[in-house]
């Protein structure tokens, strides 16, 4: 959708002759034709993302629990009652809410260290052509490829404790304990998340960083060698700088990708979530949906919508002001 | 500039469709009511093997149901994980089924949504009376003194299952007592064999939920008081919750990995297939029992067991699944007639087999099992052993808090850790918290 509006204001430019006749005979339609183009873009951008939105912070603000949600303009207006048990960290929900904030915190930052370091050594690696490299780079893009429900799953059977072909490996095979570890209860459960969401992650790392790589001319790795420069003094100084651009923009939005997985743990844990993969948006879908208490939720929501707005406001000014200096 | 516009009222046009296939549902809906051309929608839980067992099996049964009165019924059969948020999803939305299936344990907090059609006395009348009904099955309807918005439909209680060759074999005999059965378990159990004396579901909230209902029973302890106000941390509670979790940490007759078993269907099948010699399970295990190979000879069951000198003997919850009608129908009558059909007699003999359910009629003969001993011990369980899980508002949330804090501290117990009273009444008063700040 938005590539035909984008196009659609172009077009007069490429074809100057065409379209002033056109515009000649129908002026109403050649001023409003752009509008209407937009329309359908600007009507379900309102109807998916603005409205549901609006109602979400106005839930916020309102007791809608079970007993109203049948008729939801009944629900008594609660002020900030639903902010206040929120970040009430002497309380359970708020406590709640707290612990998975770290959690998620600490997911987060670690799956995006390790899809970017990743991302970043697949792309390099494959840069110089070789036989069989178009195989590799389509092999590397499967897990994006592959619809998020089969391969999480896929995970899930892995991962169990006793059929599980990692502990098959690990202690059947390698031997390398005498105890079969839990992986998705227990303390083990933040690590399976983490490969989990790295796995799914990685390779849009990896296609952007591609992508980035294809646009630095080649002499200058070539002007570099000459010089003596090493592969690793090559990356430092000249791959990592071009790819600047490319990496703030990644960078912020694996963050914000991670920061509200939502499918990796509901599928990888299923009813039975253990505390230490409780990510942020798995723990606001509990407090709505377990407890029917929608407007806890909404607060928990809009409290998630304001921290990402503002980590993304102090990345882009500090990002901003430091590519302004240089 | 001409293809785009084609392109562009394609488009619309199919947007146009498609929008209008989505209004044509609605319109199919009111022109119901009265005439012959009523269709209405059923969601049905999962009782049989499968979700396609189940609508095989209900199948015949509804295409009987519009031979004799020209209703149609839309079959919709819904796994457990789905169907409580299916459920709210309606309620919220709106777009709702006719009639639905409940878990009977949520049936007073859906009645607190005011979304469900109250079987008053008219609407009672409709569906056959009152009187035809379990009354303690009925109870489950909703909340006490109140027009209830439920009614059973398939009866459930737990038992104790155990393999009569292996405990032949180990000399011991059906246990009667809390003690005598960890006893028989530990007998039982070598983990340096793998081999363990019972199978619980430890990882599925629903069923620890119920064991931490049913053991603070036994221990004369209860979970909401009078005014519908949780009291989750009582020393009979704590020490309730303590005793089932001590299976796995204490008595050690539980495999660790249970702690992963998210649903009751796992340790069943650990049974059946004799990996272990006792489970405690509803008496719908029947069906998965059977699938297994394992015949109705090869177990016995008796009541799951209370602490010896325990003033309380109860054995169960009074579970079951019930029928409920959203209020919004435009398919009242219709409704009406379909649920007197699925609770009248013959409906509920067909059924009772296939879903290895108690009947919830009151002359009706339990045709679950053809093992008549097993039909006697669940019957009297169902009947005289069974309390209702707490009927207020708020049971969802103590069944989601709790059952969700107990698949946390199994965890914690399979994973190496120690779970102490302590923690127990730490963790029961954080689901407290959450129950009282929601409700």
């Amino acid at each position: 959708m938005s590539v035909a509006t984008h196009e659609a204001p172009a077009e007069p430019a490429a074809k100057p002759g065409n379209t002033k006749r056109g515009l000649e005979r129908r002026p109403g339609l050649g001023r409003w034709l752009p509008y209407l183009l937009l329309a359908p873009a600007v009507l379900l951008e309102l109807l998916i993302h603005i409205i549901p939105m609006l109602v979400g912070i106005w839930m916020s603000f309102v007791k809608l629990t079970k007993f109203y949600i049948a008729n939801w303009s009944a629900a008594p207006w609660a002020g900030l009652g639903n902010y206040k048990v929120a970040v009430d960290f002497d309380n359970a929900i708020g406590e709640g809410l707290l612990k998975s904030f770290g959690v998620t915190v600490a997911f987060s930052l670690i799956t995006v260290a390790l899809s970017w370091v990743l991302g970043m050594a697949a792309a390099v690696a494959l840069q110089p052509p070789f036989r069989g490299r178009s195989f590799v780079r389509t092999l590397f893009l499967v897990p994006y490829a592959l619809p998020a429900y089969a391969g999480i799953l896929t995970w899930n059977f892995m991962l169990q404790r006793d059929t599980g072909i990692v502990n098959h490996i690990l202690v059947d095979n390698l031997g390398l304990s005498t105890d079969r570890p839990f992986w998705l209860i227990g303390s083990n459960a933040l690590i399976s998340l983490i490969t989990v969401a790295t796995w799914k992650l990685w390779t849009f790392a990896f296609l952007t960083l591609m992508a980035g790589l294809q646009s630095i001319p080649r002499d200058l790795y070539e002007a570099a060698s000459v010089d003596g420069a090493g592969n690793l003094r090559q990356w430092r100084n000249i791959t990592l700088p071009s790819l600047r651009p490319v990496n703030l923009v990644l960078v912020l939005v694996l963050f914000l990708w991670t920061f509200s997985d939502f499918n990796t743990p509901y599928v990888l844990f299923g009813t039975a979530q253990p505390p230490a993969g409780d990510l942020i948006t798995f723990h606001i879908y509990n407090a709505s949906f377990l407890t029917w208490n929608f407007g806890t939720g909404a607060a928990m929501s809009v409290l998630l919508l304001i921290f990402l707005m503002i980590v993304t406001g102090i990345y882009l000014l500090v990002t901003g002001r430091r590519s302004r200096r240089a | 500039m001409r293809l785009r516009s084609l392109v562009a009222a394609a488009a619309v046009s199919a947007l146009g469709i498609s929008l209008a296939a989505c209004g044509g549902s609605d319109s199919g809906d009111s022109s119901g009511g009265s005439g012959g051309d009523t269709t209405l929608t059923y969601w049905a839980s999962n009782q049989g093997t499968s979700l396609d067992n189940d609508k095989q099996v209900l199948t015949p049964v509804l295409e009987k149901f519009t031979q004799e009165t020209g209703i149609k019924v839309n079959l919709e059969v819904i796994g457990w994980n789905d169907l409580q948020t299916r459920i709210q999803t309606a309620i919220t939305s709106g777009q709702a089924p006719d009639v639905v299936n409940i878990g009977n344990t949520w049936a007073a907090s859906l009645q607190a949504t005011d979304a469900f059609l109250p079987f008053d006395g008219d609407a009672m009348t409709a569906i056959g009376g009152k009187e035809k009904f379990v009354p303690t099955a009925l109870a489950t309807g909703g909340k006490e003194g109140t027009d209830p918005t439920s009614v059973p439909l398939y009866g459930l209680a737990y038992g104790m299952y155990y393999n009569k060759a292996m405990f032949a074999a180990a000399g011991l005999q059906p246990p009667k007592t809390w003690e005598e059965m960890v006893a028989a378990a530990k007998k039982l159990t070598n983990p340096a064999k793998n081999q363990y004396g019972m199978a619980l579901a430890a990882g599925s909230y629903t069923e620890n939920v119920h064991f931490a209902f049913i053991n603070a029973a036994q221990n004369g302890a209860a979970w909401f008081d009078a005014d519908g106000k949780p009291t989750f941390t009582g020393d009979g509670n704590v020490q309730g919750v303590l005793r089932y979790l001590d299976l796995m940490q204490k008595d050690k007759v539980a495999n660790p990995s249970n702690a992963q078993y998210d649903n009751g269907t796992k340790s069943v099948n650990d049974f059946a297939t004799k990996k272990v010699a006792m489970i405690i399970n509803q008496n719908n295990a029947d069906s998965s029992i059977a699938a297994n190979g394992m015949k109705s000879s090869e177990y016995g069951v008796v009541a799951f067991p209370a602490p010896q000198g325990s003033a309380d003997q109860t054995a169960s919850h009074v579970a079951g699944i019930n029928l409920s009608i959203f209020k919004n129908t435009k398919n009242k009558d219709a409704a009406l007639k379909f649920v007197k059909y699925m609770t009248d007699a013959t409906t509920q003999s067909t059924l009772g087999k296939p879903f290895a359910s108690l009947p919830v009629l009151k002359d009706a003969k339990p045709v679950f099992t053809d093992n008549a001993e097993e039909a006697a011990i669940f019957s009297d369980i169902y009947n005289t052993k069974s309390k209702p899980l707490p009927l207020v508002p708020a049971e969802d949330q103590y069944e989601s808090t709790v059952g969700k804090a107990m698949n946390s501290m199994f965890a914690k117990i399979a994973t190496g850790g120690t779970v102490t009273a302590e923690d127990v009444k730490a963790a029961l008063k954080t689901a407290e918290d959450q129950v009282a700040a929601s409700s």
